[in-house]
């Protein structure tokens, strides 16, 4: 029994009680607090990831208290690998987000000058923030199934009153239908969690005690569809996607961010341990389908990316084209193409998180989120076309940079993947290649008619970015970097728990070691 | 192949051990340079020529420790760092080849940095220029110096980005950032081919680094597989090298300042392709292969193609940039005929990176004094207005169409009796170039230099500072004698044999072969045409209507409009076409479900009349109802 | 034998319903639920006598009890209504709709 992962929840909690509990009118110190203890969780997921050992046991800082027990339900926590680096990502991601979000809770300016005021207070932001952080943390450290979908669907609370309190215009249309889409799947996934209760018959919904529960292939095929579809409306995939670039668009910035950055990573990580582990003949038989849903989702979502006329929509849709590589790595079930996908996960976070931001800095001085609206920013804000076009380059995966690393291996893992015959993932790896090509369309068009030309009338006011945005995208394009020149760290520590999900769907995972043969 | 490549690490290599220093180096001072911005504006650019150079002494340093290896041990791969655990480590491959790229791309790539001092002295942004030059040096190094085709990519993309960066330097113009952008996305269609390339190589081969594939490739080795390879990895190379069909961004990509048309699209970036088959052609383009055929018809359709469109251009520096697409199809066309042509396909890469860029800096020495003015229908009679840079571009100019003991006569010729000893009709189709080539250059140095003066009014042309006219002699230098150094007793060739592999017979250089000749004979033909029309006439200074060819080569031979019409258009419909699925089609059915709930919903609470006698009437049917069933069942 | 009981018993409930669906004034209506009770408590007390146990007849105390009840509480409403309405027919009070 390790005590840190419930620390680590407990810590953000308390924060946010804190935060709301603050008289009325401390803005200002709601929000230092509310920074001072997201970094405070940042430094404890540091501890913690220091002391995870890569060789040892899959699940570590384990720690189990009964919860319901007449249903055998517990508070099972423990981090595997993937698990790790997500929550790292959501402590990453957490107090930069905050520091992003300094005057996003004091309402949204629009092109005429108006401002939609909030629905809540200020501090009730960073509350709803910090609970959010717990929420994160705690659905992936949930051993128990049951207490992973406490925290999937509990999430959903804070993020609706993020985008509906706060939000653009639209923002109650966004949020409802955010919250429709995920209640629908989140729906499907109690009956499936329910009803591998009772077929597995063990009486209890610990995650390791249910691998290889199943064993009716139809049972699986029924459980399996069950998971899949609310993490593959959560991820977002083709064609349950619509409500991603309405929610993305219309949430603050920041909320944009843990919304695409990490909320949108428990689908792909559900699929990745839940949907594989627990019903791997059901994900070998559903493959091919769910393959094409992938590629359709990486084109799909790069055109429609191309054709947006408002940037947080567009990066929206990138989005989307990334999740489709995500899920083809996860299903593409080889080791190269796997690692790549938890990979993909964590750089995806970063990447879009600072375009995100970059493109939330560009708004906030304008009040338009259309791009027709700009032209020219470089030649006053240089520091910020600066930071926004690196973030676009590891929004097409530049070479170098983070995002490279982890779609080269979804494609090169894909390719090579024995899993389903050769040709079909060969082919599907090939057509996915083409989005290198779409990408460098869709962000360097935005990024020409944002940036570059003669500078439009309104936007000759703007001023460069501020220390705080300086600090805020700085260590993202640190991060970016230097992951894209040494993923290693990285990779070691997803490595192995990849190994173990491959080896509970029975995959071997030596597909690629044993070649080189040559011809 | 067996191949000799000894594996060492930093710590027990010597300079070339610590050979990363030569890419460390010049990011380092990118680094530098953008991260503390506006601080080092004073002294940004000194810093960058320092880091430029300073890598330059390293790759001196280190060619000469290769040279005192025997001949079959210069061969070193560094091993750097693990990258991706268990597919590829990060590793230089320090041989003749790399180090050959190394050297023309750190000299002269020191040169142009020197030259951008004075050319860029009035740019209020000349620091993060050379933090773009910087950058790119970095990662030109990268790509030629890296064990593996990661590393390679890396670099190849990086050369890629510092293009897109220069050539939308002054941003603010439409038209550069237009230009900067179609690079970067056609340059993205070839990287599609490399990528998939390396999925086939690590799929068949499971590794991508050379020196194992060199372990498992037996020479002359083909099959379907290894075709598929060379095909993509040549379309990747067509990208990157402006060769058709993805040749349309080089001439836009002359929106750029002229330092970078020097560096990046003429002496060094551009040249990547040729790079990419040599340093494959052991494994993926043997001699005889299809791929190698493909490669030299490439070569061969671009050597034409470009000299056509440098035929019709009135703008200087486009007239060069199908000049350039030109020369790098010539090094093509050398480069798809094995290990015979590779020697002359990198010694005229060479030498061409020396009279190219010296033609480019004399075109930008030429526009500084006439205010940007970039149409050469407005210069003329220049030659004694800028003595030193009519003197160098002059040399640059005979050195191109081949002038006899120039450099350029050495390593085209050569590449044009390699061609037709080995495919014959390729070629007499470079000889065919040669003479083009003789034509539109001749036309570009008498519109310049000779003629009378058609300047604009405001127009004061002056030699330029010593800044930049130094590195225009030290290029000059380079264009008279390097290509004899190279060729003659076939110094090159030896030196590059174990790197690539030495032919199955030794060349002869021969001055007085037919296709020598025929070539000769062809330039001067085009020289002399050139004369009557541009030289002994007065140039019209504005453009006449010309003919049905001249309008063809004007518009680059239709490149644009092809594209436009088979991928621009068909593009933005389908784009336009998924945005309005997305948000009639999918959108439509959701919101519509959302409705149709709400409608039905909305009618069904009109039962809800506030009538007690209407629910009591209901109640009552109901339980009538329930009676009824219960009778028909049967249960009561 | 207790076959009469029993038809009675549905001709009032019968008379009752009917009254409570075609009658406007609130107090027939009333009167009508009234009827229909007291049909059910008749029908309770001749079960009660053909089983022969007194669980009908103790059901049918409850009814009466909740009838009286009912009338105090019901009355009371109608005759508020009346006050305040100045009507005392049960289409009128139809505010509780959509």
């Amino acid at each position: 029994m390790s005590p840190w992962l419930p620390i680590l929840m407990a810590v953000p909690v308390v924060g946010a009680v804190v935060v709301a509990l603050l008289p009325k009118g401390s803005d200002k110190l709601a929000k230092q607090v509310a920074l001072l203890v997201s970094l405070l969780v940042l430094v404890l997921t540091g501890v913690v990831a220091a002391g995870f050992k890569p060789s040892g046991d899959r699940f570590q800082y384990v720690a189990e208290y009964n919860w319901i027990p007449s249903f055998g339900v517990k508070f099972g926590v423990g981090v595997d690998g993937v698990a790790l680096v997500l929550i790292a990502l959501s402590a990453v991601l957490v107090p930069i987000v905050i520091l992003a979000s300094w005057h996003d809770a004091d309402g949204v300016k629009t092109a005429d000058g108006t401002l939609i005021t909030p629905k809540r207070s200020v501090k009730t932001y960073f509350s709803l923030l910090l609970v959010l952080e717990a929420m994160m943390i705690g659905v992936f450290a949930a051993t128990d199934i049951f207490l992973f979908y406490v925290f999937f669907e509990a999430m959903l609370i804070p993020m609706y009153f993020m985008i509906g309190s706060y939000g653009g215009a639209q923002r109650s249309y966004a949020a409802v239908k955010f919250l429709l889409y995920s209640l629908f799947g989140g729906l499907l996934m109690l009956v499936a969690v329910i009803g591998l209760y009772f077929v597995a018959g063990k009486q209890t919904f610990m995650f390791p005690e249910l691998v290889g529960a199943i064993q009716d292939p139809a049972m699986q095929k029924w459980l399996f569809g069950g998971f899949f579809i609310a993490f593959a409306i959560k991820a977002p995939l083709w064609p349950v996607h619509t409500w991603l670039p309405d929610a993305a668009a219309q949430a603050p910035a920041g909320a944009a961010v843990l919304l695409v950055g990490v909320l949108d990573k428990v689908g792909t990580f559900g699929m990745l341990r839940f949907c594989l582990e627990l019903f791997p003949e059901a994900a070998k038989a559903f493959t091919m389908p769910i393959v094409v849903l992938a590629v359709i989702s990486i084109i799909y979502g790069a055109i429609v990316a191309i054709g947006q006329t408002d940037m947080k929509r567009l990066i929206a849709y990138t989005s989307i084209s990334h999740f489709g590589f995500i899920v083809l790595g996860v299903f593409a079930m080889s080791d190269v193409a796997q690692s790549g996908a938890a990979l993909y996960m964590v750089n995806h976070g970063f990447a879009t998180g600072a375009l995100f931001l970059a493109a939330g800095f560009l708004i906030a001085r304008r009040g338009s989120p259309f791009i027709s609206d700009y032209g020219g920013v470089q030649k006053v804000a240089p520091v910020l076309a600066g930071f926004f076009l690196v973030a676009g380059l590891a929004g097409l995966s530049l070479p170098g940079l983070s995002s490279f690393v982890s779609e080269f291996m979804v494609m090169i893992g894909t390719y090579s993947s024995q899993a389903h015959g050769s040709g079909a993932l060969t082919v599907a790896a090939i057509i996915s290649a083409v989005a290198v090509i779409l990408a460098a369309v869709y962000i360097l068009w935005m990024i020409q008619r944002t940036m570059n030309g003669p500078t439009a009338e309104p936007v000759k006011a703007f001023k460069d970015l501020n220390a705080r945005e300086v600090w805020v995208l700085a260590p993202l394009v640190a991060l970016i970097i230097g992951f894209g020149f040494f993923p290693k760290p990285l990779l070691d520590v997803i490595n192995p728990s990849v190994q173990q999900t491959l080896t509970n769907v029975k995959v071997p995972t030596s597909t690629i070691a044993e070649k080189g043969t040559g011809q | 192949m067996e191949s000799h490549i000894a594996e060492i690490t930093p710590h027990t290599g010597g300079v070339i051990g610590n050979a990363w220093l030569m890419i460390a180096l010049p990011l380092v001072g990118a680094f530098i340079l953008l991260v503390f911005n506006r601080f080092t504006n004073r002294w940004g650019h000194l810093l960058g020529v320092a880091m430029s150079l300073a890598s330059f002494v390293v790759a001196v340093l280190a060619f000469f420790e290769l040279l005192g290896l025997g001949a079959e041990e210069r061969r070193r791969a560094v091993h750097l760092y693990e990258f991706i655990p268990g597919m590829v480590d990060m590793g230089l491959l320090i041989d003749p080849l790399s180090i050959s790229f190394a050297l023309l791309i750190t000299g002269v790539g020191s040169l142009i940095h020197i030259y951008s001092i004075g050319y860029m002295a009035h740019d209020e942004h000349r620091r993060r220029f050379f933090a773009y030059l910087n950058l790119f040096v970095a990662a030109m190094l990268l790509l030629v110096l890296a064990d593996n085709y990661v590393g390679l990519f890396i670099g190849w993309e990086g050369v890629g980005l510092a293009s897109y960066l220069l050539i939308g330097f002054w941003q603010f113009k439409p038209s550069a950032a237009v230009a900067a952008k179609k690079a970067f996305v056609v340059n993205r269609v070839g990287d599609f081919g490399l990528l998939v390339g390396m999925f086939i190589i690590w799929t068949t081969f499971g590794t991508l680094t050379f020196k194992e594939l060199g372990d498992q490739i037996q020479p002359g080795q083909t099959n379907g597989t290894m075709l598929a390879i060379g095909l993509l990895l040549l379309l990747g190379a067509c990208g990157k090298s402006a060769q058709l069909p993805l040749q349309s961004w080089l001439l836009d990509a002359m929106e750029g300042p002229t330092p970078v048309s020097a560096l990046i699209h003429a002496a060094t970036m551009v040249t990547a392709g040729v790079y990419l088959v040599v340093r494959s052609g052991a494994f993926f383009f043997p001699e005889g292969s299809g791929a190698a055929l493909a490669v030299a018809i490439v070569g061969a359709v671009t050597l034409l193609a470009g000299a056509i469109i440098g035929c019709a251009k009135d703008d200087i520096k486009k007239g060069l940039a199908g000049s350039t697409m030109s020369q790098i199809g010539y090094m093509m066309l050398g480069a798809g005929l094995g290990p015979a042509g590779y020697a002359f396909a990198i010694g005229h890469l060479i030498t061409h990176g020396f009279f190219k860029a010296n033609m480019f800096l004399g075109a930008g020495s030429v526009m500084h004094g006439m205010n940007d003015e970039v149409d050469m229908r407005k210069y003329g009679a220049l030659r004694k207005v800028m003595p030193i840079t009519f003197a160098t571009f002059f040399i640059g100019y005979l050195a191109i169409i081949g002038f006899p003991l120039l450099s350029g006569y050495f390593t085209k010729d050569g590449i044009i009796e390699t061609a037709v000893h080995h495919q014959p009709i390729l070629g007499w189709l470079a000889v065919l170039g040669a003479g083009i080539t003789g034509f539109y250059m001749s036309r570009m140095v008498f519109m310049t230099f000779f003629g009378q003066k058609r300047w604009a009014d405001d127009a004061h042309p002056h030699e330029s500072p010593l800044v930049m006219t130094v590195p225009l002699m030290i290029l000059s230098l380079g264009s008279i004698f390097l290509g004899g150094y190279l060729v003659l007793s076939n110094r090159l060739l030896d030196f590059l044999a174990p790197a690539v592999g030495a032919p199955a017979e030794r060349p002869e250089f021969h001055f007085t072969s037919t296709p020598g000749l025929a070539t000769l004979a062809l330039v001067a033909v085009g020289a002399g045409f050139a004369w009557m029309k541009y030289g002994r006439v007065e140039v019209p200074s504005v453009q006449p209507r010309g003919s049905f060819l001249t309008t063809f080569a004007r518009r680059d031979l239709y490149g644009d409009a092809l594209n436009e019409s088979l991928f621009m258009r068909p593009g933005q419909w389908l784009t336009r076409l998924a945005v309005f699925f997305d948000n009639r089609g999918i959108d439509g059915i959701v919101n519509g479900l959302a409705a149709g709930i709400g409608g039905s919903s909305g009618r069904l609470r009109r039962v809800q009349t506030g009538f007690a006698r209407t629910y009591a009437l209901s109640i009552f049917i109901g339980a009538a109802l329930l009676t009824g069933a219960l009778l028909l069942v049967g249960n009561i | 034998m207790t076959t009469h009981y029993l038809v009675l018993s549905g001709i009032l409930f019968a008379i009752g319903a009917m009254g409570v669906l075609i009658r406007r004034n609130a107090i027939v209506v009333f009167m009508c639920v009234e009827l229909m009770l007291n049909a059910c408590n008749l029908a309770f007390v001749t079960f009660s006598r053909q089983v022969g146990n007194l669980e009908g007849q103790i059901i049918a105390f409850f009814v009466m009890v909740v009838a009286a009840a009912e009338v105090v509480v019901g009355l009371a409403i109608i005759v508020t209504i009346f006050r305040t309405r100045r009507s005392a027919s049960v289409d009128d009070a139809n505010l509780l709709k959509y």
